[in-house]
Order: C-alpha cells, then sequence, then structure tokens
C-alpha cells in the first residue's frame, strides 16, 4: 500500500513498492499524460515533480516518492495556461507530442533554478529526447517562458 | 513568408469576389482559440451517417460545427491541420468551427476506397489527397449553395458561401451552413464544380496554428498508449530476438502466483504474458526462462553483412538507369576517381513504443492503435483474426512519431492474436528494447562510384554500383526494387554519361521504409561523392553542383537563397567548416548548408540553413517544422545511428546503446522557403532527413580534410586538429 500525493490528491494504492511511479500515475490513478517512452531514465516522457524536482517517473518506484508532493502535466495548470505551455503554444513546438509532457515539465523545473538561461545553459540542462526534432522551437520556447515568467 | 499576426477573434481579410469587393472572413482565430472544437481523441464511431453528412469528407452539424474527415495519420508531421486547411479553402467555412476527425478504416473498406488510400508515407498527404479534399470541399460548397437557392426559389448563381453562411447576393439573406446541411446532403449536382485558381486562395498559403497542438501541451491528447476499454487485460510481449526464429520452450514455473498475472500465452515466434496491470506482465516476462529456434541466421553478425554488402558491389548487377556509354566514356576520360561508401542498418525509435488494444469477439474485431496505415491495419486485424475485414474496425490515434515505422504495423496482428486467445480486449505495449530489436529497419548499403572527367575538368561520366536490401522482395523485378536506388536514379544532376546499376542483398533482417526510403542513404552517399568531385576537378562544391543542374532554374534559384542564407563563401575559422548539399525527393527542392566545428575528434554540428522549393506551400510553418524535424532525424542517423547484430540478433535495445541528437546535439536552424506556387505540392515530412547526413560529413571536410565515407560518424577519426 502506497500513500501519495499527486497534485494535490491523496491516494492510496496498493501497488508493489517497487512499482515504478509512472505506470502507477498511469494505471492506478488514470494520468496518462506522462508518458512511457524507454523505462531507464533515458527519454524523460515520464518526467514528473517530486517536491518541485524534475525526475523520470519510469525510474522511481513509488516506495520511494510516499508522502511527497508529486505534479504531472495534468496538475501544471488547470487551463493550459502555465506560462511554459503559453509557450509552447506560441511557439507551436509540439509535433507528434509524445515527449512534450515531459519536455514541458523539465522546463518548468529547470526555468525554478535557472530564470534567465543561455542556449547553452538550455542545451547543457535539457537532455529528455524528441524524435521528431522540436530542439529549435523547444529553445524559442524556452526564452520565452523564461521572459513572461521573468515579468 | 511573412508571418501573420491574427487577432484575438476572427480575421477578416478583404479580397476581391466575383461581382465586386466583398469582405470575406475566413475566421482565422488566435492560437488559443484554434482548437477548441478539435478533439483530444479524434475518430469516430465508423458506423453513422450523420443527416449533416454531405460526403464522405464533410459532416455540418446544426450548431455549424464543420466535421472534416481526415484520411491520413497525424504523427506529428501536421496533416491533421492542412488537409482540413486544404478543404476549408473550397468549402468557404469558418476556420473556427472546423473539427477534424480520423476517416473510417472500415468505411474506406466498405465503401469502395471513398477516401483513396489512409495510408501515410512518402511525404503523400497534400501531394496525394491534396485534390481530393480540394473537390470533397468545392463540392459540399455548391451543394449548401444549391440548398439555400432552393429553399428561397432563386438562381444558385445569386447566391455566395462565407463564413459558414449561404448569402443571397440581391437581398442579403442568409442561411447558416448548419441550417442547410440536411438538405445539401440530398442534392445532386449535375457536375462537379472547377477548383480555385491558386491566386483566389484564402486558407492555403496561411501560417494557421495546428488543431492538435492545444492537446498536446496538456497531457490530453491520446494516444494508443493512453487508451483503456472495459474489461481490458494488459499483455507484455518478447519475439524471439533472432528475426524469423521460433519459440521453442517457455518455462512458466518461476512466474507461478505472482500478483496480478492471468496467463502465459505462445505464439508460434513470440511469448507474451497477460495481467491486470502493465508492470505486472512486464516483470513477470522478464522473469520467464524462454528457449528461442534460431537456425542458421543464429550464428551471424554485422562483420559479416557489412562485407556481403561490398562484395556484392563486384558484381554483374541490373542496370537501374543507363543513359549514353558509362564504359565508352570513362575509356576516353582524361582522370577518373573511385570511391566506396557505406551505411549500417538502423532503426526508427518513435517515441511512443508500438502498442495497441485488440478486442476480438464473435461478430467483430476492434482495434485501437495509432499506425500510419489503418487500410493494412485493417486487413491484418482480419488475418489474424480469421474475421471478414467488413467487420474489424480500426480506432486510429495520435501517434508518438510514426518515420516508417509504423507502416508495418505488427503489433495489431500480435494484439488481435493475443486477443483471440485470451476472450478479452488485450492491451500489448512494447517495450523500447522490443522496440529497437524488432524494428523494420532501414536497410545496410553500399555503393561504388567512379567518375570520369574531361581534360578541363569537366564531369563526363557517373557510374554507380549500389548493393542494399529490399523493403519487398515480393516486389522485385528484374533484380530491381524501385526504392533502394530512390535518389540516385532519379538525380536532377544531367552528365551525358550516367550509370546506376543494383545489387539486391537480403539477410534475415526484416527492412521497411525509414524517414525518405532509399533517398536517406542514397543522398548521403551521391552528394558526398559530387562533393569529392567538385575537389577533384577543383572547383567549388556549389558551383559544381550549379553547373551539372544548369537546366534547372528551379534548383538555380534554390541555390542562389542558400548561398545567400547560408553565407557560402565567407571565411571560417580554423576547425571550422560548412558543406552543401541539394537534393529533390518528393517533389520538393531542398538544399542545405550546415556549419560545423571540429575538435578533439568530436564534431558539432553549430548551425544549418535550409532552404526549400515545394512548390505551393499550404501552412508555411507546416513546411518548416518538417525541415527542421526532418533534418534532426537526419542528423541522429549521421552522428549515432547503427544497429549491429551479434549471434543473429539486435546488440543495441535503448536510447543508452542507441543514442539519438538532443537538444545539445541540435543545432541552431534556419529555414527559407523560395516556392514557386502552383506547379507543384511537394511533400516536406522526408527531404529534411536526407541531405542533412551528406551537409555535416562535407562539412567535416572543409574542416579538416577528412572525407567520412561510413555512418554512422561518431567513433571515427575526423581528422584536423586534436
Amino acid at each position: 500500500m502506497a500513500n501519495i500525493t499527486v497534485n494535490g490528491t491523496r491516494h492510496q494504492i496498493d501497488v508493489e513498492p517497487e512499482t515504478p511511479l509512472l505506470w502507477v500515475l498511469r494505471e492506478e490513478i488514470g494520468l496518462t499524460g506522462t508518458k512511457f517512452g524507454c523505462g531507464i531514465a533515458q527519454c524523460g516522457a515520464c518526467t514528473v515533480h517530486v517536491n518541485g524536482e524534475a525526475v523520470r517517473s519510469c525510474s522511481v518506484p513509488v516506495r520511494t516518492v510516499e508522502g511527497k508532493q508529486i505534479t504531472t502535466i495534468e496538475g501544471l495548470s488547470k487551463d493550459s495556461s502555465h506560462a511554459v505551455q503559453q509557450a509552447w503554444l506560441t511557439e507551436q513546438v509540439p509535433q507528434c507530442g509524445y515527449c512534450q509532457s515531459g519536455q514541458i515539465m523539465a522546463t518548468v523545473a529547470f526555468l525554478k533554478t535557472n530564470p534567465n538561461p543561455t542556449d547553452a545553459d538550455i542545451n547543457e540542462n535539457m537532455t529528455n529526447i524528441c524524435r521528431c526534432g522540436t530542439y529549435e522551437r523547444l529553445r524559442k520556447a524556452i526564452h520565452r517562458a523564461a521572459a513572461m515568467m521573468r515579468t | 513568408m511573412n508571418d501573420m499576426t491574427l487577432s484575438r477573434r476572427h480575421f477578416v481579410v478583404t479580397t476581391l469576389a466575383t461581382g465586386g469587393a466583398f469582405a470575406i472572413g475566413i475566421g482565422l482565430s488566435s492560437q488559443a482559440d484554434a482548437a477548441i472544437l478539435s478533439s483530444d481523441h479524434p475518430w469516430n464511431d465508423d458506423t453513422s451517417r450523420p443527416a449533416g453528412e454531405i460526403n464522405a469528407w464533410v459532416v455540418i452539424q446544426p450548431d455549424d460545427t464543420v466535421i472534416i474527415r481526415y484520411g491520413r495519420a497525424e504523427m506529428g508531421q501536421g496533416s491533421f491541420t492542412t488537409m482540413p486547411q486544404i478543404l476549408a479553402e473550397e468549402l468557404e467555412c469558418d476556420w473556427n468551427l472546423v473539427k477534424p476527425e480520423y476517416a473510417s478504416a472500415n468505411r474506406n473498406f466498405v465503401d469502395n476506397k471513398v477516401y483513396g488510400s489512409l495510408s501515410t508515407g512518402g511525404s503523400r498527404a497534400v501531394r496525394e489527397q491534396g485534390e481530393l479534399v480540394q473537390q470533397a470541399g468545392a463540392s459540399a460548397r455548391e451543394r449548401l449553395i444549391a440548398a439555400a437557392a432552393k429553399r428561397w426559389n432563386v438562381q444558385a448563381s445569386e447566391c455566395f458561401a462565407a463564413m459558414s453562411k449561404v448569402t443571397h447576393k440581391p437581398t442579403n439573406r442568409t442561411f447558416r451552413f448548419g441550417e442547410l446541411a440536411v438538405e445539401a446532403a440530398a442534392i445532386k449536382l449535375d457536375k462537379e464544380p472547377a477548383l480555385k485558381k491558386p491566386d483566389q486562395y484564402k486558407f492555403i498559403g496561411r501560417r494557421l496554428a495546428r488543431l492538435d497542438i492545444p492537446h498536446k501541451i496538456n497531457g490530453a491528447a491520446k494516444f494508443g498508449m493512453d487508451l483503456e476499454v472495459p474489461g481490458m487485460v494488459r499483455a507484455a510481449i518478447i519475439k524471439c530476438p533472432v528475426f524469423g526464429g521460433t519459440l521453442k520452450s517457455v518455462d512458466e514455473s518461476k512466474i507461478a502466483g505472482r500478483r496480478g498475472v492471468m496467463q502465459v500465452v505462445k505464439l508460434p515466434n513470440a511469448v507474451a504474458v497477460i495481467a491486470d496491470r502493465y508492470y505486472r506482465a512486464q516483470s513477470a516476462l522478464n522473469a520467464l526462462s524462454i528457449e528461442w529456434e534460431t537456425g542458421a541466421a543464429g550464428t551471424t553478425n554485422s562483420t559479416q553483412f557489412r562485407k556481403t554488402y561490398i562484395d556484392a558491389l563486384n558484381e554483374k548487377g541490373a542496370e537501374a538507369r543507363h543513359d549514353g556509354n558509362v564504359d565508352a566514356a570513362m575509356a576516353t576520360a582524361a582522370r577518373t576517381i573511385e570511391a566506396t561508401y557505406d551505411v549500417p542498418i538502423i532503426a526508427h525509435a518513435p517515441m511512443e513504443p508500438l502498442n495497441a488494444i485488440a478486442h476480438v469477439q464473435a461478430d467483430r474485431v476492434d482495434v485501437w492503435v495509432g499506425t500510419q496505415n489503418a487500410d493494412a491495419a485493417l486487413v491484418l486485424a482480419a488475418q489474424a483474426s480469421g474475421m471478414k475485414p467488413e467487420n474489424c474496425f480500426i480506432h486510429n490515434t495520435f501517434s508518438g512519431g510514426g518515420f516508417g515505422r509504423r507502416l508495418g504495423p505488427d503489433e495489431v496482428a500480435q494484439a488481435v492474436a493475443i486477443s483471440k486467445i485470451v476472450g478479452k480486449p488485450v492491451k500489448l505495449v512494447w517495450t523500447r528494447e522490443e522496440e529497437i530489436r524488432q524494428g523494420r529497419y532501414r536497410t545496410q548499403a553500399a555503393i561504388r562510384f567512379k567518375a570520369g572527367f574531361a581534360a578541363d575538368g569537366t564531369p563526363i561520366a557517373l557510374d554507380m554500383r549500389n548493393s542494399a536490401g529490399s523493403g519487398n522482395p515480393a516486389a522485385v523485378q528484374n533484380g530491381l526494387d524501385a526504392q533502394t536506388t530512390q535518389g540516385l536514379i532519379n538525380t536532377a544532376y544531367k552528365l551525358p554519361n550516367y550509370r546506376v546499376l543494383s545489387m539486391l542483398k537480403n539477410t534475415h533482417v526484416p527492412l521497411g521504409p525509414w524517414r525518405a526510403p532509399g533517398h536517406s542513404q542514397n543522398t548521403f552517399f551521391i552528394e558526398s561523392f559530387v562533393d569529392e568531385m567538385a575537389y577533384a576537378a577543383k572547383k567549388d562544391p556549389v558551383e559544381f553542383r550549379r553547373a551539372l543542374l544548369a537546366h534547372r532554374p528551379d534548383f538555380q534559384q534554390v541555390i542562389d537563397v542558400l548561398v545567400e542564407k547560408g553565407d557560402w563563401g565567407k571565411p571560417m575559422p580554423k576547425g571550422k567548416g560548412r558543406g552543401v548539399a541539394v537534393h529533390e525527393s518528393y517533389d520538393s527542392i531542398v538544399g542545405m548548408i550546415a556549419e560545423v566545428d571540429v575538435r578533439n575528434n568530436q564534431v558539432k554540428v553549430e548551425r544549418v540553413v535550409i532552404v526549400c522549393d515545394c512548390g505551393t506551400v499550404v501552412n508555411p510553418r507546416g513546411v518548416e517544422t518538417q525541415l527542421e524535424g526532418g533534418m534532426i532525424y537526419g542528423l541522429s542517423a549521421a552522428m549515432f545511428g547503427n544497429i549491429t547484430i551479434k549471434d543473429g540478433r539486435v546488440e543495441q535495445g535503448n536510447f543508452d546503446t542507441y543514442p539519438v541528437v538532443r537538444l545539445k546535439d541540435a543545432p541552431k536552424t534556419e529555414v527559407y522557403l523560395s516556392s514557386t506556387p502552383g506547379k507543384r505540392w511537394g511533400g516536406v515530412g522526408e527531404p529534411g532527413a536526407t541531405m542533412i547526413q551528406p551537409a555535416v560529413t562535407n562539412a567535416i571536410f572543409a574542416a579538416t580534410g577528412r572525407r567520412l565515407r561510413s555512418l554512422p560518424i561518431a567513433g571515427q577519426d575526423l581528422g584536423g586538429s586534436v
């Protein structure tokens, strides 16, 4: 039995403690915005926030996040109004979109630690994979979001 | 192309219409509002024929919502927006009311291919289906006008359609489309209306926001991976890791009594574990001891395959093209040069691992899957279930990338077979490892070039001996598969003596289309060797290409823009270089210049400039994003792409062993459109993936003098300063 708080709601979930958080979110709680991409914390499609920090939920056993605040893409805003989501819309970042929940969650956490990043900062810290190759627009959107959040 | 500034609500453009000046709105909304009506799960129930269905492509509901059927699959390329954009051009509807919906594969089967082909590949959506949907939109518009004219008892010629309304010009009376649709559906036209001329376009050419993006920034968009159906169980699968092998035995005792595990399903070549949760199914599968029957293929490896493809270059081969007389010309050449190139097999690795939900019942089969080819999925579902195709239903979802991998829906056949055995709806999910190891790969290939020059350096002959595998051996005729020589037999370069010989070689490795099949490896080959020819002739690589393309003003125009925007010829510091590539594919001409920095045997691609002439541009931003994305996809292949075989099986398994381009590897990218409207509707999904490969290796040569004749780049000696 795991007690976790996701997007402000407490859940008591009857799963094996080693179950990755990703599959708890997707199959027990029904939050499918967080994606399965690789299962070994390589691609970042499963990125969520645990106590505000970006983690790759495919490789986080649910027992390790008990009592912590988990935020998924669905909990970022009610109406896609978060600055990062709005920047994504304006720059028209997503193509297939499968990696973008993770990209957005990684960006939100990244901008907290680096509110005014350079391209080099972005290149070094944003390591999520996008196979459609939205990187150029992603960089622009991160700068745009950063500017929106500073004002 | 100028970026449009869109007003918050309806954007009204004034344009000249027949008979005078009218303000004709086209209903462009802001990006935030654009997709209010599009759905995060845009498939229909396959059987209903709403009363307001004017034709198979257009349904107008009483509240004026315009459902536009979409005869392709949205996997990132954006045609979920561009195809309705083309149809709306003729329909004269309010763009804010447009709701795209996947066309039904079942209906396409039972209704005599009413949607043509639903297959999504070959950069064909606009090229192949554009006119069909224009006609569908025009026909629906004329029938709406006819319905209104009938109600008013006036001539249709006195009425016009705009912004989802029909207006009777003399009296200014109007009906909304939603009031007319049911009557319009019953009207038969004497003849189909003529299509607009390009100078009349209002929608086509606009930088419209994509209709799917609002669902892709909040986790709402439903991919196959995200669906559940009532009563569903979950399956994890492993197929024999040696292609073509079969299941010998499986020891189930190790997973006895595991929580949630229901059943082990043995297929002839695979094992699946069924459980109530995916993680339980996958963990149990991992714990099984499985023995496979691999046969002779189980002893093969990449070194041997590479030798096979290179040795094949010495065979006689089949003539795929021959202009002039290459042998005679070479005999007279003042100078010849030769080079041999090769590439390994590579996998697709779309972000969403393959998956499908299948439900086989006594009287029907339902499959929920993100597939590039719903028509093929339907046939496969019928074969795997023994059901008639008319009783099979494919509910196509958003796909997390396809790139060709979702054209051969292996997961559909597996899911259907498993559902038939367990008697329940089954959701099958592949691991990333299964996706990398059970691909339908880009072929391994090799080529030997020989070029002959006259004494003044003019190239007079080009000879190519190409070995590659066929993705469809059953279709090979006279030793040729048109796909393996794509980009070699149809280059725009004009030489009096030009020959392509093809040697087809297949191993046990399954092959399939990989973004820009044929062109993908062949553009690397030919644009590298043409670069070699330029240096051999002591000519500037751009000017050398220009001379071979003197008969193509469209190419010259692309090159003009490329040279200017790409700073061709401007000096660069030591260790840096520019490489160029130009190529025509999918009816589009694309030129690229890559700038690289090489130091400590590492290459960094710093900037890429792309120029494209795709003829008529439907959505400039759509073209730009496809070229940017295609370039990155091809860059992954150039930098890292390498699937190796040992003991008959793929050695790589995930992004740690099969690396791809990440942000740090992604160059600053600029795209310029240099299109001449009206003459062509070129495809843009694939061309970007081809040219980046030679553009980068040509740039490395410019920087260090090291000519790379194999891919990937990673791990090779790049020359230059250390």
